[in-house]
């Protein structure tokens, strides 16, 4: 392959302009999210200017009722709606990928818009349904439906399902299909052979979408807001609120805490991968 | 002449009508794909399609003077306030700011990407790693990391102070709000592109070099076109959710750099004029649709 | 019919949309032969196995083995297994896993597993290897699991789809022997695709060649080759010459070329027909040299001369004919030029109407 010294690699001022350029990148990827890390300990009221190292706002963050059941929404939400879009994306990528039926070309178009719509079009679409939905069903059956944790987990359900239906499908789509046919030629019923074959091969893509899942689910602010009641607010809702305001040391705190949260994460994901890899 | 065996069908064997034998499988086996389908799609249906359908209702609706919706009376009032100067300027704003981005990511991105994928295959993966990390990581986050560094007592001003050119107030202006879009969104760009480039057959480079191509030449007649997927493929992808942004014109931005995203939010959630706001939400989406369907039509295929 | 045959095929065909894959096949193949299906790449061969297997259903016909009509049968519930071009082995599990699963599948007990696993091991000789895995193999060790992983369920008749395609040259030649021994042992009866002519003729009992979905010849390697039923199957198992000719009568035909040679046709004069004529079945001399009794013989212009090793290959231009000739190499055997002038002759019982 290629290497430095191959005809490919430029050289001399081009050359160092290049390696100049991706530490540059680099840096920029990395300097604010330091910073942040750095100013999280900062003993100083004043986030700017450092004065001594210190604890004191992990502590209070803690300590912080607010905070506290934030998380607690965040880390609800995050888990149904990972568990119920994985089932459903799933689904989606299997029967696409492994199916020919009607209206299979519309389904997979369906599929795909949300995933093209700015945050801020499905928030209003998912606000108005269930304003909407709650009317109809007040008329229907005199039950008063809430905007609160339900609603959330079902909008990050609707934006997730295809995120994971994309991740699944690109691992089936690299999965032979023969693979299939020999469990059946080796006198696999159906079941067997999804049990015994073809989910162990997917298992990698079906982890992947849940992680990612996970990830936006964690990550979303707009949909949220939008269709978040009193007290169901969640952690990044709840920290955009603050950080509207300003910045605190214990915004600081909390953010280094959802930071470290993400890059676990997709560290675990990454090694996961690698391993399965050597394997 | 060899001897090919009886042709005739054997006794008392039973006597299928093929065409209905083999229809009757690829039926059954159409049938379960329905059924696999159905649940993801019934979901989608009912919490993508119908909601979509009703923002269309709504933004046919009219604003009831204490904020309420009237459904009754269709017009399209909401549409014709997207050609008032305020919106116009928001809209070209959001246009303007989403193209730079896409400008300065493309520029910062091909070099970065084309480093990387020279790289031994090791090194290569090492550095794309650490793309991905800060790319995983919370969004939301890594855009107060940068109104941290940039606020008037913050690193970037001291920095500026201590070199002699006085503080910066970059904060809550426009280039505050495309750095933050850059750094949002450059990942988008740096994947498709590496990419493009990492599947570029070398020998094509060689190919050239020993056809008398200088190295510089041999860049732009054979690596840069056979790159071009990538370089369409990043752009849109930048473009899409820079001009939809939200919450980064709100952490970065102040009132002179006002988004779309930020106008459509506070039709709903200050202003509470729901068809209006509706009509904006449908517009972007159906530009940001257009955009898509270029991206495709150009052969794009990764999201 | 009490002998029935291991697998038959009674009018079978398969379209997908509007090609034609498979166009009304009629084949009985017998128990316990080597059968090979034989065809260029695209010519249905595959396709017809898979319909064998039950991965794909007929469009009209029908597929028995051994009597039985398969119908809608799905392949796991057919007495068949296959192997796989692509070995298809479960990358996820170990090479004992694989070889195993077929009989967990059909819930035997745990101690016959074992015993019969550790038989198909030490039939393709890959005792010791059963913690690897698939991708911890040499392409010739994937391919032995392939075999051992399908011939441990003791099916009643083996497919196999070019399972050598994937292997160097030397590893394939040994495999060909290995297998035709190998099912000599097992006893089974095997369907072999193939587009390699030399496999199939080294390999085979039987061989039935296809081309455009169609069942061209039926026979033994014998027969296929060296009585060709079409210009088709005489092209394409081996080197031939192609001679179009009209029938003269007492035994006389007229070469394109207007030249007249004797041929041992029975067909009414006048009759247009095709001619298959091996090269090295054609002999060369000098243009003076005597010719052999019984032997035809045509004037002609060395065009081409290439050597191979063993033989030399000329291209003779005989007037409006041009033959391939195959020469044997040997010790102070006479070689020609490029430009010399020759004489070609042949037997006239070399010469076989492939087409009347």
């Amino acid at each position: 392959m290629t290497g430095p010294g191959s005809t490919v690699e430029p050289r001399g001022a081009a050359r160092r302009l290049l390696a100049a350029n991706a530490w540059l990148v680099y840096a920029f990827f990395y300097a604010p999210i330091l910073v942040l890390i750095a100013l999280s300990f900062n003993e100083n009221r004043l986030v700017g200017v450092w004065r001594g190292f210190t604890f004191d706002w992990y502590g209070q963050m803690l300590s912080n009722g607010a905070v506290l059941r934030a998380i607690r929404n965040s880390l609800i939400v995050a888990a149904m709606s990972t568990v119920l879009a994985t089932v459903l994306g799933t689904a989606a990528a299997l029967s696409l990928e492994r199916f020919r039926f009607r209206g299979r070309q519309a389904f997979d178009a369906l599929l795909y818009l949300p995933v093209i719509v700015p945050d801020v079009t499905m928030a209003v679409m998912l606000l108005l349904f269930f304003v909407r939905a709650a009317d109809a069903m007040f008329v229907v059956s005199g039950a008063q439906v809430r905007l609160g944790l339900t609603t959330i987990t079902l909008s990050h359900v609707a934006f997730n399902i295809s995120f994971v239906a994309i991740v699944v499908r690109a691992r089936l789509a690299g999965m032979d299909p023969t693979l299939e046919e020999a469990a059946a030629d080796l006198y696999a019923s159906r079941w067997q052979a999804f049990r015994r074959v073809t989910l162990p091969q997917m298992a990698p893509g079906v982890l992947g979408g849940a992680l990612l899942a996970l990830t936006l689910s964690l990550d979303d602010v707009v949909i949220t807001s939008f269709v978040s009641g009193p007290g169901s607010t969640t952690l990044p809702v709840y920290v955009f609120g603050l950080v509207r305001r300003g910045v605190t040391p214990l915004i600081n705190a909390v953010s280094t805490a959802m930071l470290v949260a993400s890059m676990v994460l997709v560290l675990a994901s990454v090694l996961l991968q690698r391993r399965r890899e050597l394997s | 002449m060899s001897q090919t065996l009886a042709p005739t069908p054997e006794p008392g064997a039973p006597q299928h009508d093929p065409d209905e034998l083999e229809g009757r499988a690829a039926d059954a086996r159409s049938r379960r794909g329905a059924w696999i389908a159905l649940p993801p799609a019934a979901y989608l249906v009912l919490l993508f399609a119908l909601p979509l359908v009703i923002v269309l209702v709504y933004s046919f609706a009219t604003r009831g003077t204490t904020g309420q919706t009237i459904l009754s009376d269709w017009n399209l009032l909401s549409y014709r306030r997207l050609f008032d100067p305020l919106v116009r300027e928001i809209a070209l704003r959001s246009v303007g700011y989403a193209l730079v981005t896409t400008g300065i990511s493309l520029v910062l991105s091909y070099p970065f990407a084309y480093y990387i994928a020279t790289r031994s295959p090791r090194v290569r993966n090492v550095l794309l790693v650490l793309v991905m990390v800060p790319f995983w990581s919370n969004f939301l986050v890594r855009t107060y990391a940068w109104r941290v560094l940039l606020s008037s007592s913050g690193p970037v001003s001291q920095l500026t102070e201590l070199l002699g050119m006085g503080q910066t107030r970059l904060l809550f202006t426009t280039t505050a709000v495309v750095l933050g879009l850059v750094y949002g969104y450059m990942p988008f760009m740096i994947l498709p592109l590496y990419a493009a480039i990492e599947r570029i057959d070398l020998g094509l480079v060689e190919a050239a070099r020993d056809l008398y191509a200088s190295g510089t030449r041999a860049f732009w007649r054979v690596t840069w076109p056979l790159s071009r997927p990538g370089v369409i493929a990043g752009s849109i992808l930048v473009f899409i959710p820079s001009l939809g942004a939200y919450v980064t014109p709100e952490i970065l931005g102040g009132s002179k750099t006002t988004m779309l995203g930020s106008y459509i939010v506070r039709q709903f959630l200050s202003a509470r004029d729901w068809p209006f706001g509706s009509a904006l939400s449908f517009v972007v989406m159906a530009l940001m649709l257009a955009a898509t369907l270029i991206y495709f039509r150009t052969g794009g295929r990764t999201l | 019919m009490t002998d029935a045959a291991a697998v038959r095929l009674a009018g079978v065909s398969k379209r997908f949309d509007d090609v034609t894959a498979v166009d009304s096949v009629d084949l009985s193949i017998h128990d316990g032969e080597f059968f090979s299906l034989l065809g260029p790449s695209g010519c249905g061969k595959t396709t017809t196995l898979r319909m064998v297997a039950g991965l794909e259903f007929p469009t009209a016909g029908q597929v028995s083995i051994f009597g039985e009509s398969m119908g809608l049968r799905p392949p796991n519930k057919r007495p068949v297994n296959t192997v796989f071009q692509s070995y298809a082995l479960f990358p996820h599990m170990t090479v004992r896993d694989n070889v195993a699963f077929g009989l967990q599948m059909q819930r035997l007990d745990r101690d016959e597993i074992r015993d019969r696993v550790a038989q198909a091991l030490a039939l393709v000789q890959l005792t010791g290897r059963e913690k690897r895995r698939p991708n911890q193999l040499s392409g010739g060790q994937q391919q032995r699991v392939a075999l051992a992983r399908a011939l441990v369920n003791q099916p009643k008749v083996l497919l196999l789809d070019e399972p050598l395609g994937a292997l160097d040259l030397k590893l394939r030649q040994a495999m060909q022997l290995e297998l035709k021994d190998l099912q000599s042992r097992v006893g089974i009866t095997f369907v072999y695709v193939t587009h390699d002519q030399e496999e199939a003729l080294t390999m085979s009992d039987r061989i039935g060649v296809m081309d455009a979905g169609r069942l061209l010849q039926v026979g033994t390697p014998e027969e296929i080759y060296e009585r060709p039923t079409s210009p088709m199957v005489a092209q394409f198992i081996g080197d031939t010459n192609l001679l179009t000719a009209t029938v003269k009568g007492d035994g006389q035909i007229e070469l394109a070329g207007g030249q007249i040679v004797a041929a041992d046709i029975a067909a009414t004069p006048g009759t247009e027909t095709v001619l298959t004529l091996r090269p090295e079945h054609l002999q060369i001399v000098a243009p003076d040299d005597p010719i052999s009794d019984g032997h035809n013989a045509l004037d002609g212009t060395v065009t081409r001369r290439v050597y191979l090793g063993n033989a030399v290959s000329y291209d003779i231009v005989a007037g409006d004919v041009t033959l391939r000739v195959r020469a044997r190499n040997a010790p102070g055997r006479r070689q020609y030029d490029v430009d010399e002038p020759v004489q070609v002759h042949w037997a006239r019982d070399a010469a076989i109407a492939v087409q009347r």
